[in-house]
């Protein structure tokens, strides 16, 4: 067949080429940029080569240690949130009947603290904790509990994971949901026939069946917890000190507060990466999960 | 093992007006092979589901062994289910999916180790034991749900709930005659739904037929054929089905547009005389003379037997055309065996008086 060639077929790629360039390419090479040069201000900068990213890789020095500790607390901060919310999740979805005009007011009632913005959630639980006129710190705090958001990293902490888990449990329990959903009832009626107990057939039909929403949840809730950024900054500012200084806190910080804006690219950069070497991994989770199921 | 008796069990779901099963009184006896027979929709899954105890009914009881079970759970019933599409799980071996009923029920080890080893033998699957059971075929998956069910030796009774339905065409010969020789080992009761009479004449000893909740008829697939005492039976077994002709019979005569067809037998209590007359193709021959006159529409050779479509006025209807009869088309005669002709007053089969 003669396929004729016209070059000039490409001018109609142009657009979306402009579109990329400046949606993602130019914001990019930015920070790229930014990260390999140093500045004294007066918008003179100078080059400074890999000098930022050996600092930041490096935990003896001042930023190093930030970063190391930032990711620390971020990464400590998504398991123990996961670790709530799995389980929790499941237990709900499986609480929940599985047919009858109930399941529609339960589902939008469980799903309302989705639909609620960040700020506002902050802003709620920043009033909602005050040991002085907040339901919550004050029930606390009249329990005897030394509870205190801006001076105990404790109180801090869990607060912090309290709201996650009570905004975003909804999430699993509806994925999970669904999953259930799609189990047929010959499962569970040939686990009754063959005297299943309830936990056996959790194990053995429930869980093998979740098993891919599940693993679509999980990457969901990690990617949300490892870039939590409004809940800290709203209702505990970083603090006390900087026991709530997750990796986005302490980025806007370095950037915007200090307006390093040398280290704050290669903290940008390196966090970017992290992030996409462990979507990368659930990635490679799931479709050999494919593979294994299809063999 | 067991038999298995209903008393007077009816059944409807919540907010449905109708009723999904009619009241039913039935014996169901140790160590046959019953299948329950009707299109989409009859009820014959209500009724297995009520004998495993999935649902329990709305009326009626339900006696294993004399022993009454209406109310117990399935896992107390001690009977055992294969599904439309095979039921295993997933993460354990193929020894494991058939060991599992037997670890539920606290069976000794060594003693879990034999029985799974006998069944599997039984049903071929011997070398599959360790391996995945999702690796397998849909037709080996569906013999582990079967495993799963016989490993138990006491079970009451093995239900099919159409149970070839996911099985490739030409293996499913071969699983139903893998059932046939499971039951013939094992003296098991069993029954079995389906929608293919195909598959229900050739598995069991004894057809239930079922339509719209009702049971119109149990008896072994020959008299269902040779007798069918309802016109559903009738026209749903046998391929064609039966021919079905409104009629008005006036004793011994019935007067079909225009022509009488001699019944052989005397029917004086017919209500007006409004009756359908019903015989099966292969109980009726045409020969180019004699006989009912008929005008042929087409003889169709099946190879084995010659078929002729014939009109009897508004009735299309199925003849045989014997061995070394030659049919040119237009006119023929239709020759009725009488023994085999029957007369059915609102579907249901009415007894002459033959003399």
């Amino acid at each position: 067949m003669d396929k004729p060639l016209n070059n000039r077929a490409w001018f109609m790629v142009a657009p979306v080429f402009v579109l990329v360039l400046f949606s993602a390419l130019l914001p990019m090479m930015t920070v790229v940029n930014y990260s390999v040069q140093d500045s004294l201000g007066q918008n003179q900068f100078f080059w400074n080569g890999d000098a930022w990213f050996r600092d930041l890789l490096n935990p003896s020095t001042e930023i190093g240690a930030r970063f190391s500790d930032a990711l620390l607390r971020n990464l400590s901060f998504s398991l123990v949130t996961l670790a709530i919310e799995v389980p929790l999740g499941i237990a709900v979805a499986l609480c929940l009947p599985r047919g009858g005009w109930t399941v529609g007011p339960l589902l939008v009632i469980i799903a309302l603290p989705m639909l609620i913005p960040w700020n506002v959630i902050g802003t709620m639980w920043q009033i909602f904790s005050r040991a002085d006129i907040g339901l919550f710190g004050a029930a606390l705090t009249g329990l005897g509990l030394h509870y205190n958001v801006t001076q105990n990293a404790i109180s801090a902490w869990c607060t912090i994971v309290v709201i996650d888990v009570w905004h975003w449990t909804p999430l699993i329990v509806l994925l999970t949901y669904a999953g259930l959903r799609a189990i047929p009832d010959a499962y569970y009626q040939a686990a009754r026939i063959d005297a299943a107990s309830r936990w056996a057939t959790f194990v053995n039909i429930e869980l093998p069946k979740l098993q891919k929403v599940l693993v679509i949840a999980i990457l969901l809730r990690f990617m949300q917890t490892f870039m939590i950024y409004t809940e800290p900054f709203v209702v505990t500012g970083g603090g006390p000190g900087s026991a709530t200084t997750f990796l986005s806190i302490d980025l806007v910080k370095i950037a915007l507060g200090q307006v390093d804006l040398g280290p704050a690219a290669a903290v940008s950069l390196v966090y970017n990466l992290i992030t996409l070497t462990i979507c990368w991994i659930f990635f490679t989770i799931m479709t050999q999960l494919d593979r294994r199921r299809y063999a | 093992m067991a038999r298995i008796t209903l008393d007077g069990i009816a059944h409807s779901y919540p907010r449905s007006a109708t009723m999904a099963l009619q009241p039913l009184n039935h014996v169901w006896e140790q160590g046959r092979a019953y299948a329950l027979l009707g299109p989409s929709g009859c009820g014959k899954t209500t009724l297995l589901n009520i004998i495993s105890g999935l649902i329990s009914p709305s009326q009626g009881r339900v006696l294993f062994d004399g022993k009454d079970v209406t109310l117990l759970p399935t896992e107390q019933r001690n009977i055992a289910q294969v599904f439309q599409f095979p039921v295993i799980y997933d993460t354990m071996t193929v020894g494991e999916n058939l060991a599992f009923p037997l670890k539920n029920r606290r069976m000794e080890r060594s003693a879990i180790r034999a029985r799974v080893a006998e069944i599997a033998e039984l049903l071929d699957l011997t070398g599959d034991l360790p391996r995945r059971a999702r690796a397998l075929t849909v037709e080996a998956k569906q013999k582990v749900s079967l495993g799963r069910g016989l490993v138990r030796a006491d079970v009451a009774a093995m239900l099919f709930d159409e149970p070839l339905t996911v099985i490739d065409p030409a293996l499913k010969w071969h699983l139903r005659s893998k059932l046939k020789a499971v039951h013939r080992a094992l003296d098991l009761l069993m029954i079995y739904v389906t929608h293919d009479q195909v598959e229900a004449l050739t598995f069991a000893d004894e057809v239930v037929v079922m339509k719209d909740g009702r049971v119109l008829q149990v008896a072994s697939p020959a008299q269902l054929f040779e007798r069918p005492e309802h016109t559903f039976v009738g026209y749903f077994i046998g391929s064609p089905g039966m021919n079905l002709m409104a009629a008005k019979v006036s004793d011994h005569v019935a007067h079909v547009s225009g022509q009488d067809i001699e019944l052989g037998a005397r029917y004086p209590k017919i209500k007006n005389g409004d009756a359908v007359i019903g015989f099966r193709p292969d109980f009726a021959s045409l020969s180019p003379e004699g006989g009912i006159p008929v005008q042929v529409r087409r003889i169709e050779d099946l190879g084995r037997r010659r078929l002729a479509r014939v009109a009897l006025g508004p009735h299309e209807i199925f003849a045989n055309v014997p061995e070394g009869v030659s049919i040119g088309g237009g006119q023929a005669g239709l020759t009725i065996q009488q023994d085999r002709l029957f007369v059915y007053v609102d579907d249901e089969l009415v007894l002459g008086d033959r003399r």
